[in-house]
């Protein structure tokens, strides 16, 4: 064996003079193969690729954009009754055959039966009033409530959050415990008891939910600042003479950001499910306003007979949840640096 | 552990401290009187009934025998069905909700296990789609939305079950069905993404390198390491079921705790509010104490130290 090693290899030998050194580049080392892109620009590819969240932000924003327009698109108001035209089920010109030609769940068709001329979309409630207004009316106001919420306690959750990890020692001790006591109390149960002493309204619905919802936010900056503080980008930018203002604005803030977007996103279906939750136990909004869930609870009540009016507003909240909770785990997916390849 | 435990349960003691705390006071903050139609009464015995129900001390002294009389559980009365105590409503009440809860915690767990473990097993392939897709439907859409169409297409169109009210176990089947959906949604989802996880170990693949079958790999190590925290989403699940049951006892007209609450809430029973949001704030946090203990039993990886995480 070890002699045929020997024999081959004597035979075609291979000798100093067959290589060829490649020319020395200095600079080559120093050459970065493909352009930076930065870490927004490259999340923003990665959610690209996820369809699902595609899809939703397209739909979502198609959703926001019929609710600020819709209510618009017809002459009624969202307050306007019309008593001759009530319990009017939904007819649109062109789509009869999707089942929306105006017959009731008798089969009989209540446009010709009460000589009505014009159509509703969405048909009519108790009262007459249009609920093609009506839902995107109250569309309108459930995402309205859900932003205002999510961003004061993005607001309340950050300063929070930052000030205990940044001041850390005691500050941050006394902070963590008064977390820790918050966190056990269920939201549900302090907004219900709020919201009982607090007039009924849209702006004690955002502060109910705001007492206690912003502790989430807060737990996820401090734990993202403790992280980030330790590491060494910091200490070299700390060690390079960077002020506090340039280590939080440059290093810290941006790279916080990712986890509190995500957490935005998953704050705002949760908000908007609370303020249908309360309309439905008859802690929401009052008369003639409407919301989601108010439009749920009325068609709830009267689903037996006028089952379209609890459908639409269904099928709307039911979307936006989806939509918003298809984008956070898009949006978590991308941001998370560890999934970076 | 041992001071792991005695801190927790510290702060657990703190916890519901605050709550009773804010919930006495914001009863205080209420408008009206607790007495129904007062103007018809006269000042004399406006004097008696407040004497009686021990309204006519201060503040203070009312909060600390309140206080009192909770630690013993004593929820006081209920000032809407007179002579009614509010934990004898409580005790009255809470059986078709622990029933429901319960059994939409069992169904929803093993329906969701299957669910989430097929679709690991079956990854990428149609089966797997359409149980995520399920899952992100059961997550979103509400639970009484889900839960009023329900009960119009299967209670009402159909007639295959009974629309509402709490009579033979057949009346059970829908409430814990549309209290069950998240549980079912949770756990696919969680236990999927556990599973593909473990798949990729290193112990995994040690497992298959010493040549047991695929079956003993897939039962003893990867299921069993992928459950481990499953655990963990039993506290949230649990708090989802309580909240759930509010509004979908309303639903279906179940004689529960939930519906006592939203009742109460609409005819403004302070004393009764105030005792099911203790002992649902209670029972939260001790369900998520145990969850917690329980994890800590489960995984040797985690260590309670004397620091509560």
């Amino acid at each position: 064996m070890k002699n045929s090693v020997e024999e081959t290899s004597k035979s075609n030998e291979v000798t100093e003079d067959l290589f060829v050194k490649a020319p020395l580049d200095i600079g080559k080392s120093e050459e970065i193969g493909t352009p930076a892109v930065s870490f927004w620009r490259e999340a923003f590819q990665r959610l690209a690729k996820n369809k699902g969240s595609m899809i939703s932000l397209v739909l979502l924003l198609l959703l926001i954009a019929t609710a600020i327009i819709g209510p618009s698109l017809n002459e009624y108001t969202y307050r306007s009754q019309n008593l001759a035209h009530s319990n009017l089920p939904p007819k649109v010109q062109g789509l009869e055959w999707l089942g929306l030609n105006g017959t009731d769940s008798n089969g009989v068709d209540q446009y010709t039966e009460r000589d009505v001329q014009v159509n509703y979309w969405f048909g009519t409630d108790e009262f007459g009033r249009d609920l093609w207004t009506r839902v995107w009316k109250g569309t309108q106001i459930s995402l309205f409530i859900a932003l205002v919420a999510a961003a004061l306690d993005l607001i309340i959750g950050v300063i929070y959050g930052g000030i205990s990890s940044f001041y850390g020692g005691r500050v941050d001790n006394i902070m963590q415990r008064i977390i820790e006591v918050l966190i056990g109390i269920p939201n549900l149960i302090i907004i219900i008891l709020f919201i009982l002493i607090l007039e009924p309204g849209v702006r004690s619905i955002i502060l109910a939910m705001i007492i206690t919802g912003w502790v989430g936010m807060a737990r996820v900056v401090r734990g993202q600042v403790l992280q980030l503080k330790g590491q060494e980008f910091v200490l070299a930018s700390r060690t390079l003479g960077a002020s506090n203002p340039r280590l939080i604005w440059k290093h810290i803030l941006p790279n916080v950001m990712g986890p509190v977007i995500v957490t935005v996103m998953f704050t705002i279906p949760t908000a908007i499910f609370f303020e249908a939750f309360l309309s439905f136990i008859g802690l929401g909004l009052q008369a003639p306003l409407a919301s989601l869930g108010v439009l749920i609870e009325d068609g709830y009540k009267s689903m037996r007979f006028f089952s379209y009016k609890l459908i639409y507003p269904a099928i709307i909240i039911s979307s936006i949840m989806i939509c918003f909770n298809l984008l956070g785990d898009g949006l978590r997916d991308a941001l998370d640096p560890k999934m970076r390849k | 552990m041992k001071r792991y435990l005695v801190q927790r349960i510290g702060f657990m003691l703190v916890t519901l401290f605050v709550i009773v705390t804010i919930t006495f006071f914001l009863m205080q903050l209420l408008p009206g009187t607790p007495f129904t139609n007062p103007e018809k009464l006269t000042n004399q015995q406006l004097l008696v009934l407040n004497a009686k129900y021990g309204l006519d001390q201060p503040l203070g002294i009312q909060y600390i025998r309140y206080l009192g009389n909770l630690v013993q559980g004593d929820l006081g009365y209920s000032f809407q069905n007179v002579g009614r105590s509010v934990s004898s409503i409580i005790g009255e009440r809470i059986g078709p909700s622990a029933f429901l809860g319960l059994q939409a915690l069992i169904f929803g767990s093993i329906i969701g296990l299957i669910l989430g473990i097929v679709s690991a097993l079956k990854h990428n392939t149609l089966f797997d789609y359409g149980s995520v897709t399920l899952a992100v439907l059961g997550m979103s859409i509400p639970s009484f939305v889900f839960a009023a169409l329900l009960q119009y297409y299967v209670g009402v169109k159909l007639e295959w079950l009974p629309v509402a009210l709490w009579e033979g176990y057949s009346s059970t089947i829908l409430p814990s069905f549309a209290l069950s959906v998240i549980v079912i949604a949770t756990v696919a989802r969680f236990i999927r993404s556990e599973m593909l996880e473990v798949i990729g170990q290193d112990y995994v693949i040690t497992a298959r390198a010493k040549g047991i079958t695929e079956q003993q790999v897939i039962v003893k190590h990867v299921i069993r390491n992928a459950l481990i925290p499953v655990v963990t989403m039993l506290g949230p699940l649990a708090v989802a079921i309580m909240t759930g049951t509010l509004v979908i006892e309303k639903i279906f007209a179940v004689p529960g705790l939930g519906e006592q609450f939203t009742l109460s809430i609409i005819v403004l029973d302070y004393s009764v509010i105030m005792g099911i949001a203790i002992f649902y704030s209670a029972l939260f946090i001790i369900v998520i104490f145990l969850v917690d203990i329980l994890y800590g039993f489960l995984d040797p990886r985690i260590s309670y130290k004397g620091e509560a995480g």
